[in-house]
């Protein structure tokens, strides 16, 4: 690796952190400084002085919001989220089970969802024009058109009450076999894949195209290479960043699916989590729960960059 | 078979082709379009070929025919295409498969998007070679090393281990010019190899590829539009229009005796009648010592620059891509506000910034752009393209506005009923014309001609230069006209500057400019003109091999 | 002139339920057989039947007249949502391109941080403590979907403000007016008008998600997102009621995507010029 790359790498990663700073402003900010109260939209309109004056004393709402904002953010780089206020319990303990969960559903979502976007999108370049790839490219812009719950209660419909094959609500437990596990999270998962596989398609689809209509793809045909060795000597090469790209940028994409297939399938993860408590107006878990899910978001947005920047070979070789 | 084959000599006869294509006009039903009807070759083992024509003429869609292969949606249907002694039409993908980077190769005209850009350019070049089992890899390095030799590339021994992007535009061209060599092929299709370079780089690469093409017996398909450089490279030439056949025949009778009236017409292109006007004493706009620069003063493009226009004339400017030529005219209209030196226009010196100019002074000069596509809102009819300047510098409305429209129309030779058309329903001449309009509208003292002629094919671009001439005996308008294109140059200019860059390296009238001594530069620039004579190509290597041997 | 014959069947069909989809909410007290609130039933989820075409809802009301009603409601809060986050949008993309500099730069990076965070996130974080009623509603989606609107119509005019006909009327010494109104704004039409469709589906689809949430409208309104989440207990029975708000969300959303792709080829097509 030579250096522009180890040069551009670190700058999105500085202006990664960079962002991820100014975004918990935003979000502290988004909670804080709004018009109202925040301890009255909590108590309501028919809250006493005396709870009034409680909560926000209990909320550190007497102090500057420079110095809560500090306050705040020294906690959450030291894993202290703080605690609960509906409950009392403390964020990190709760959250910890939460987001392992979260995460194993939108890894199995992301190991369906990859391969069959990406061969989807090969099969509709492969018959470009062709009524497979029209029908692929149709079901795709409808499918953008569909809420997430309602391809949730379709699965659910369909395969949980009128099949019983998979359950309708999706628990899971600690120390649950894997078998088991996967069997509940089957129908969450399939709808995430759903939810996510449409624009990867597309995108990858667009990538795809992109490559096969370079002058250098006309090249190795007259050279009179078969189809299949220029895609993989020539295209895949071109090609591989910018499915990498499409890839994460479509993972980020599945950060907000996670919200609502969560709460359709009453599945105990982050997003069930967060929905739960800003019904509750519990402004400490629904902070720190944002936080986490644009850190994540950004991460991935990053990693998309530095696939970009890495497989590019003017960069890799330069002058 | 063979044996005819090889009394003959015949290497490639194409017979009867039809290539057709199907089209997708935006909400109408797919149409079929013939681009090629009916158009018969035949060229011999080791002889070169040269297929000329303007855009349109189907003359790459022939050239790509000989491999079998048609770019988006082209396919062939009509016709043979015998090669080696077999109709390659009846061998199937397989067939074609066999013959492209074996017995033919292709060499396109933008190298660095050919190249793939994630590979070293040796594995591209020897590739063709190891996929047909013609060589093994080191036989195959050991002669593309060879062939990098011969075609003059720097450092032949490793420039094969660089990236397409770490060459040069002209380097890589002569490296894709080794990679169709390398497989020792019969044929090799040339597709505009030297367009898009500059003409000091053409000139090298057109001796590498025609030496090339000698030593190795190789028999060779050049395609152009170019009629001059064409003869150099040629045995025979045959002339192409809207997919058909004009004339066929060899270089000489082309060049010199052409029989058909549109060959006579693309030879005689650059043959315009005019006369050099001697300067005046008093210029009309005069640029003093201008120094401009890029990103805040970090890149100069011009270095203390300083020409006189004269009322009436045309100073052209000329030089290569980065000369800094079309900088002088940002800095003149006032888009690029020198950093030094100023602009004296009419005997007072114009405001640096374009906000600082008064109405009556943007009216003084007008300004036509290389891309005419562009250059008008494709939202507005052409009678308010033209109407605007009038509405604006001088009020006019309604019917009087149209009427000076029309007026205008007629001036350009184009008729009344183009009022009402939009941008998008004219040709690329018309469009060029209806902008010179909208400039002539302004009553302006001088026009700025950016590249004006570059984007057209040469009998429109003829046509344009014609044009502009007599508009300036009847409208004694001056041109600052800025080009890349010798010919053009010496067409229409009273006097000239070279620019290398961002320096006036050499300025004065047209005699005294084009008359030797030269300095360095400009004859570098003069002699890589191609001109439409057989063995220019040799005299202008000998003599610039001279000239630098004597530096 | 539009010929009905021209446009494609797929783009005939959205345009018909689109306009079908506005009728029925602009008619709706006029159409809907029962009131909104109105209780017809004694039993919850009542079957489909003449009375009834689509049965009753969680609480036995006509799950039919809610729906109507629920168009009501969806459309209003997303046509309303759009147009806040159009004009602003627009405006601010527009006038950044335009003037540039420290304008430009403060905007752009302020939307670079707003789009930072997925949208519906930051919806709800915003939502957890403002109050819960249709002006927040509004106001949030809208904003929040501005960002989108900025970054489109700052990269439309940037484009056109580069190109030579628009240098050209700057070199004639026309005003920021002329060249805003006259040159870069009729060439920005097209991708900006298709991109309304498609913000306007974003709107339904981001309404209907926080109302299924529980955070958008708020009970005994209802829009189409809302009543999936009133009936979605249905569903472990075997009773489809949920299942036919979420369907309508999901044809509107396609009858406006197939029109805004047509509306997208009739004017990119002609590259300028007549249509």
């Amino acid at each position: 690796m030579s250096s522009p790359i180890v040069k551009l790498v670190a700058q999105r990663i500085a202006l990664g952190i960079l962002l991820l700073l100014a975004v918990s402003v935003l979000i502290f900010a988004g909670t804080q400084i709004l018009p109202g109260d925040v301890a009255q939209a909590i108590l309501g309109q028919s809250a006493t002085p005396e709870s009034l004056a409680n909560l926000r004393e209990q909320l550190g709402l007497n102090q500057p919001a420079y110095i809560r904002y500090f306050h705040w953010l020294g906690g959450v780089l030291t894993g202290d989220l703080g605690t609960a206020m509906s409950s009392g319990q403390d964020i990190a303990t709760s959250i910890k089970e939460r987001l392992w969960n979260t995460l194993f559903l939108a890894f199995w979502a992301a190991i369906v969802a990859i391969p069959l976007a990406i061969t989807l999108g090969l099969i509709a370049v492969r018959y470009r024009n062709g009524w497979v790839d029209k029908l692929i490219s149709g079901v795709a812009l409808a499918s953008t058109s569909f809420p997430e719950f309602f391809i949730g209660y379709l699965l659910v419909f369909y395969f949980a009450v009128e099949n019983q094959w998979f359950p309708a609500i999706s628990t899971v437990y600690e120390g649950m076999p894997l078998g088991e596990r996967l069997q509940a999270i089957a129908l969450p998962a399939a709808a995430l894949t759903l939810v996510v596989l449409a624009h990867m398609m597309r995108m990858t689809r667009a990538a795809i195209l992109n490559v096969m209509q370079s002058a250098y793809v006309e090249t190795a045909e007259l050279k009179g290479l078969s189809a299949f060795a220029v895609i993989r000597k020539h295209a895949f090469p071109n090609a591989i960043a910018p499915i990498i790209n499409v890839v994460m940028l479509n993972l980020a994409y599945l950060v907000v699916g996670v919200v609502v297939v969560e709460v359709i399938f009453v599945y105990p993860g982050m997003g069930q989590y967060l929905v739960d408590h800003v019904t509750k107006r519990d402004v400490p878990v629904v902070q720190a729960v944002g936080l986490i899910f644009a850190a994540v978001y950004i991460s991935l947005n990053i990693i998309a960059d530095i696939a970009a920047i890495v497989a590019n070979p003017r960069l890799r070789h330069p002058k | 078979m063979a044996d005819g084959k090889a009394k003959s000599g015949l290497l490639l006869d194409i017979r009867n082709l039809r290539i057709e294509a199907t089209v997708y006009p935006p909400g109408e039903a797919p149409k079929t379009i013939t681009l090629v009807h009916d158009v018969s070759l035949t060229l011999e083992k080791g002889k070169v070929l040269g297929l000329i024509g303007e855009s349109g003429a189907g003359k790459s869609t022939i050239g790509l025919s000989s491999m079998g292969y048609g770019r988006g949606g082209v396919r062939i249907t009509g016709g043979e295409v015998i090669l080696n002694g077999r109709d390659i039409l009846k061998g199937g993908k397989e067939g074609f498969r066999k013959l492209r980077g074996r017995e033919v190769c292709y060499v396109a005209q933008s190298a660095a998007a050919a190249f793939n850009p994630a590979h070293r350019l040796m594995d591209q070049v020897v590739e063709a070679s190891l996929l047909h089992g013609t060589a093994t890899r080191a036989e195959a390095e050991k002669r593309a090393v060879a062939l990098f030799k011969k075609l003059s590339l720097p450092n032949p021994e490793i420039i094969g281990e660089r990236f397409p992007h770490q060459v040069s535009g002209g380097q890589l061209q002569r490296v894709m010019t080794a990679m169709a060599l390398c497989s020792e092929p019969d044929l090799i299709v040339f597709d505009e190899p030297t367009t898009a370079l500059d003409v000091t780089t053409q000139i090298d690469v057109l001796a590498a590829i025609k030496d090339a093409i000698r030593d190795t017996h190789v028999a060779a398909l050049y395609i152009t539009h170019d009629l001059a450089v064409v003869a150099q490279v040629s045995d025979e030439i045959m002339v192409l229009r809207h997919g058909r056949l004009v004339e066929w025949g060899g270089t000489r009778q082309i060049i010199k005796e052409p029989r058909q009236e549109y060959t006579n017409a693309l030879v005689s292109v650059h043959e315009i009648e005019h006369r050099e006007q001697q300067p005046g004493t008093t210029p009309m706009l005069s640029v003093k010592n201008v120094t401009a620069a890029y990103g805040g003063g970090h890149v100069k493009v011009l270095k203390n620059v300083s020409v006189d226009i004269f009322p009436g004339q045309t100073l052209a400017v000329v030089g290569e891509s980065g000369s800094g030529k079309s900088t002088l005219a940002r800095a003149i209209t006032g888009l690029l506000p020198p950093e030094q030196g100023s602009v004296v226009f009419d005997g007072r010196t114009l405001g640096n910034k374009l906000s600082d100019r008064p109405k009556e002074d943007l009216r003084q000069l007008q300004m036509i752009y290389q891309m005419a596509d562009v250059a008008m809102n494709p939202r507005q009819t052409v009678g308010t393209i033209i109407g605007r300047p009038l509405e604006f510098y001088f009020g006019m409305k309604g019917r009087e506005r149209d009427k000076r429209v029309n007026e205008l129309l007629d001036e350009i030779e184009m008729g009344k009923g183009f009022i009402d058309r939009y941008p998008a329903e004219l040709s690329g001449g018309q469009k060029q014309r209806v902008c010179i309009a909208r400039s002539l509208a302004a009553k302006p003292k001088l026009i700025i001609c950016d590249e004006v002629t570059s984007a057209l094919d040469p009998l429109v671009a003829n046509g344009i230069l014609k044009l502009l001439l007599n508009l300036q005996q009847v409208e004694k308008v001056a041109y600052l006209f800025i080009t890349h294109d010798l010919a053009t140059v010496k067409s229409i200019a009273d006097s000239i500057a070279v620019m290398y860059r961002g320096e006036v390296v050499r300025y004065g009238s047209k005699s005294k400019v084009l008359t030797p001594p030269f300095d360095a530069y400009t004859d570098l620039l003069l002699s890589s003109v191609p001109e439409m004579e057989i063995g220019w190509l040799e005299k202008a290597i000998a003599g610039r091999r001279m000239e630098s041997a004597g530096n | 002139m539009l010929d009905i014959r021209r446009i494609p069947i797929a783009s005939l069909i959205g345009i018909v339920l689109t306009s079908l989809f506005v009728l029925m909410a602009v008619f709706a007290p006029l159409i809907a057989p029962y009131g909104n609130a109105e209780i017809v039933s004694e039993t919850p989820w009542d079957v489909m039947s003449s009375a009834h075409w689509l049965g009753t809802d969680n609480l036995g009301r006509d799950l039919l007249s809610r729906m109507i009603y629920g168009a009501r409601i969806t459309l209003f809060i997303a046509v309303l949502a759009t147009a806040l986050s159009f004009s602003l949008g627009a405006i601010l993309g527009f006038s950044a391109a335009v003037f540039g500099g420290w304008y430009d730069t403060i905007l752009s990076r302020l939307v670079d941080l707003l789009m930072s965070i997925p949208t519906l996130i930051m919806g709800l974080v915003v939502l957890s403590v403002l109050p819960s009623n249709l002006v927040t509603l509004i106001l949030v989606m809208g904003i929040l979907d501005s960002t989108r609107v900025y970054r489109l119509s700052r990269a439309v005019a940037v484009d056109i403000n580069v190109m030579d006909y628009v240098e050209a009327a700057k070199l004639r010494g026309e005003g920021s007016g002329w060249i805003i109104f006259r040159e870069i704004l009729p060439n920005a039409l097209s991708p900006l008008v298709s991109e309304l469709g498609l913000r306007f589906i974003y709107a339904v689809l981001f309404l209907s998600t926080l109302s299924f949430l529980g955070l958008g409208v708020q009970p005994p309104d209802a829009d189409w997102g809302g009543m999936v989440k009133e009936n979605k207990d249905g569903i472990v029975f075997g009773i489809p009621a949920a299942l036919i708000p979420a369907a309508a969300i999901a044809a509107l959303a396609i009858s406006v995507n197939l029109v805004a792709d047509w509306v997208l080829n009739r004017t990119t097509s002609l590259k300028g010029g007549r249509g």
